[in-house]
């Protein structure tokens, strides 16, 4: 490969830095579609909200409504639960956070049925729900209270609240 | 040609590795040392174009299947879908549908290229077959691709083409019954094609690297026909002589697919397949893609539906049998002055035969048909055979590098 | 040598035509039969640079749903897509109060069907339960209008159809020319089902469109020959509604495989200069 010459030694060196730069160029815009292809479509992002009724939830019960593919918790809170949630010190909290800041409305409870350890449903029906008489995930064992706010068990954070408003007394839009 | 790597990697964690897995040692024989014949025409690019051909089909396909739901009731819809929600959806799709006619394109001019420089000749009988192989497994799997979009033209293919099985005796029906899953080309077919469309592409890749180590074996033909007699004299190494030479003419290709993609992306298609499957109404002309044109041609031009078959499936199975039909010693072309008039109406025939395939199967045309059908057996079984015991080649170069290099190869390849 | 190199050259040409023919040899599908072919409109969204007419695909959308809408359902469209770029562009807001008139069957969280009104999200309605249905309504089946205009085409013939593949004279617009001339196809004034561009004349869907049927208020004129064309550039939209994407993207990446082409054929020479 030795050539004496001068000039063409950088010259040939451009021509090759500036081939392999666009073909990296290149390489990258490919790359992009074919990765982007598996966020959510169009139709996905374009979901519709979720309305429910919650007319016909005695208090004390609750609703499990389906949102983006996730259960939903929608609990009528009784006025000692209510109580309860709002006794509690923030300082026993592992994700210290106010009750009120969690509702709209005190004896309505919307949060996200997705354990935040792993993803799994929390239990909630009479008996099942736990030490704090909230949830309990029978996964791994995380107890959720009645805000929702995680107690103890392995689980970091508190079930997740979603965007919601109250249509009417009795009608709420989630999302 | 492609004996024990002398590969030694520079670091001593790639000795380490390389004395246990030469994985290095083959990337460096198969695709850096491996000489080349220094006089290879464009036309040996074709390769190269057919491997990226075949893993980008891989790679847009498998985005498509994330997003497809093959069942009757939804595979339409799906697609459509794809071409309107999915991120980047209706790029993926235009690449997939007008990929299949890249790859064909490629591969017909890779093939004419073999049959006109006498490729198939000996010591390549075994590549020419794989070649052969690979051929039929991406029709098999270009036709059950075709079905997914589950339109008018996918249905009524499906059911031509499966019928043709009706045509073997006593067992026909069964074997027909038993592709459908059914009475009727329907729900259980389009399953089962969407998994088999998804396996053969893998297959093809077993094949095609069968295809490239018998080629590694025997080294590459060349536009004389003449065998390499010296490495240094005759050959350059793969890289960066191919790689670059290869990569230009990728490049330019693409720029033709891409014309197809952007800008005509339904013209290979039929309109009728953006009608859903109905099948209650056939359509008015069933055609299928354009690459199976001409072998439709010839399925029609036999007057009996045992024979059509028969000849259709014969005029792709005839090509393994190349090897042992073209009875002349000279390889290429280039030197057979008869042959290569031969050869040219042969192209002509399969164009010919393309273009009655789309034509309504009625008067001149079946006529038409029938003639070149005649012309295309005949070149294999009569011209081949008989044209190397009277044809008079003209004389063949002496080496590789008289034809390309100026004086009889004063100058030599430069060192590495 | 070089007249070796001659005539290989002139094989290679041969054999490039020849294939370039056989890839090309395909028949536009359908439609035509033996009757006159669809007269060539000038559309916007036609060639390399095509963009719809916003003010044209919004007066199709409205003459779609003032007169195509009674029988024709175009339900791979969703409301939300006549908001989103490429298409009439109408604003939110407009989308959101047009789906609301809209009746969509759904099923409430008691799991008991009902009809609610339209959300953006909604897919345009179909409007039989089956074919079926739709036969017994109106003897035969409308079909859905959604991507009509890449399913109807005519054949050009040899040579006309090899050329409408090539750069500068690309010609992509059979289906959509087909509608145009269909709705203008009812040349029979006592046979109002007689269609010229139909295969069998014999079309079930009487003339559908009258002039002054349809109001406009951009002062285009209201003529059954306007509003087909509008209506037509409406449906190739909803047949194609990434079109303008496609052809952008087309430009770039032209231009990136033009100039990587370039750099590698210089490249190439480069490298080969030595060995030849």
């Amino acid at each position: 490969m030795a050539n004496p010459s001068t000039v063409e030694p950088t010259r040939r060196d451009m021509l090759f830095i500036a081939t392999g730069a666009v073909a990296a160029v290149g390489a990258g815009s490919v790359a992009w579609p074919l990765i982007s292809q598996m966020n959510p479509d169009a139709s996905t992002l374009a979901l519709a909200s979720t309305e429910v009724d919650v007319s016909s939830i005695p208090e004390g019960g609750s609703l499990t409504v389906k949102w983006r593919g996730k259960p939903v918790f929608v609990r009528h809170r009784t006025k000692k639960e209510i109580d309860e949630a709002v006794a509690t010190p923030l300082a026993q909290l592992p994700d210290p956070q106010a009750d009120k800041a969690r509702v709209k409305k005190p004896e309505w409870l919307v949060v996200v049925g997705v354990c935040t350890h792993l993803g799994c449903v929390p239990l909630g029906a009479p008996g099942s729900r736990g030490e704090y008489d909230g949830w309990f995930c029978p996964c791994h064992g995380s107890h959720y209270d009645t805000s929702g706010r995680i107690r103890k068990g392995p689980a970091p954070l508190n079930l997740a609240v979603p965007t919601y408003d109250f249509l009417s007394d009795t009608k709420l839009r989630i999302g | 040609m492609s004996g024990p790597s002398t590969f030694v990697p520079q670091s001593a964690l790639g000795r380490w590795f390389e004395s246990r897995l030469p994985l290095g040692g083959l990337v460096h024989s198969s695709f850096i040392a491996y000489p080349t014949p220094r006089n290879l025409n464009y036309f040996w690019t074709f390769g190269a174009i057919l491997s990226f051909m075949l893993v980008a089909q891989i790679i847009t396909g498998i985005v498509l299947a994330m997003h497809y739901t093959p069942h009757v009731d939804y595979a339409f819809v799906s697609v459509e879908q794809i071409m309107r929600d999915v991120n980047w959806g209706w790029f993926m799709r235009y690449s997939h549908a007008n990929g299949a006619s890249m790859f064909f394109v490629a591969v017909y001019i890779h093939m004419f290229r073999g049959l006109y420089y006498g490729s198939y000749k000996a010591p390549r009988e075994v590549l020419w077959i794989l070649g052969v192989v690979i051929f039929l497994i991406m029709m098999a799997t270009a036709f059950m691709g075709y079905v997914l979009p589950w339109g008018q033209m996918s249905f009524w293919g499906a059911t031509v083409i499966t019928n043709l099985f009706s045509a073997i005796p006593l067992v026909g029906e069964a074997i027909t019954t038993w592709l459908w899953g059914g009475y009727s080309v329907d729900n259980p077919t389009l399953n089962r094609f969407f998994a088999l469309h998804y396996l053969m592409p893998f297959m093809l890749v077993g094949v095609v690297v069968l295809h490239v180590w018998a080629l590694h074996v025997t080294g590459q033909n060349n536009p004389t026909g003449v065998d390499v007699k010296n490495v240094q004299r005759d050959t350059l190494p793969f890289t960066p002589f191919a790689t670059v030479k290869d990569s230009f003419a990728l490049v330019v290709f693409l720029i033709f697919f891409s014309w197809w993609i952007f800008y005509v992306p339904n013209y290979l298609g039929h309109a009728d397949n953006y009608i859903e499957a109905n099948p209650l109404v056939t359509p008015a002309h069933i055609v299928p893609e354009w690459y199976f044109l001409p072998f439709y041609a010839i399925l029609r031009a036999i007057p009996s539906k045992l024979g059509g078959v028969m000849a259709m499936f014969g005029s792709i199975a005839i090509l393994a049998f190349l090897p042992w039909l073209d009875t002349s010693k000279v390889r290429s072309a280039n030197y057979r002055p008869v042959y290569r008039v031969f050869f040219i109406v042969f192209v002509l025939t399969c164009i010919g035969l393309g273009y009655l395939g789309a034509m309504p199967a009625e008067g001149g045309y079946v006529l038409a048909s029938r003639l070149l059908t005649l012309y295309y057996f005949g070149f294999f079984l009569v011209i081949l055979p008989l044209l190397g015991m009277y044809e008079t080649p003209r004389p063949v170069p002496a080496t590789i590098a008289d034809s390309v290099l100026p004086q009889g190869g004063a100058r030599l390849q430069p060192a590495e | 040598m070089s007249e070796l190199k001659d005539m290989t050259m002139k094989s290679f040409k041969s054999i490039c035509l020849a294939l370039a023919l056989a890839g090309a040899s395909i028949t536009p599908a359908l439609a035509a039969g033996a009757g006159p072919s669809p007269e060539r409109q000038n559309w916007t969204f036609a060639g390399p640079f095509g963009q719809f007419d916003r003010g044209q695909v919004q007066r199709g959308f409205k003459v779609y749903r003032e007169v195509c809408s009674a029988c024709h359902s175009i339900n791979l469209m969703s409301f939300r897509n006549l908001a989103e770029p490429g298409g009439p562009e109408f604003t939110a807001a407009q989308v959101k109060a047009l789906a609301a008139e809209y009746k969509i069957k759904d099923i409430d969280d008691k799991g008991e069907p009902v009809e609610r009104d339209g959300r953006p999200s909604d897919r345009f309605p179909k409007l039989f339960a089956n074919s079926a249905a739709a036969a017994a309504t109106h003897g035969a089946v409308p079909p859905d209008l959604s991507v009509i205009a890449k399913a109807r085409s005519y054949s050009r013939g040899f040579p006309m159809f090899l050329i409408d593949a090539l750069p500068g004279v690309a010609y992509q617009e059979h289906g959509v020319d087909y509608v145009v001339a269909l709705l203008n196809g009812y040349t029979k004034e006592d046979d109002p089902n007689w269609n010229a561009y139909f295969p069998g004349n014999m079309l079930k869907m009487g003339k559908p469109l009258s002039d002054g049927q349809v109001e406009y208020s951009d002062g285009s004129p209201q003529t059954v020959l306007q509003y087909s064309r509008d209506v037509a550039a409406f449906l190739m939209w909803t047949a194609e509604p990434k079109l303008e994407t496609r052809k952008r993207t087309g430009l770039n990446v032209m231009i990136f495989l033009f100039v990587f082409a370039g750099l590698l054929y210089f490249t190439k020479k480069r490298i080969w200069a030595d060995a030849h």
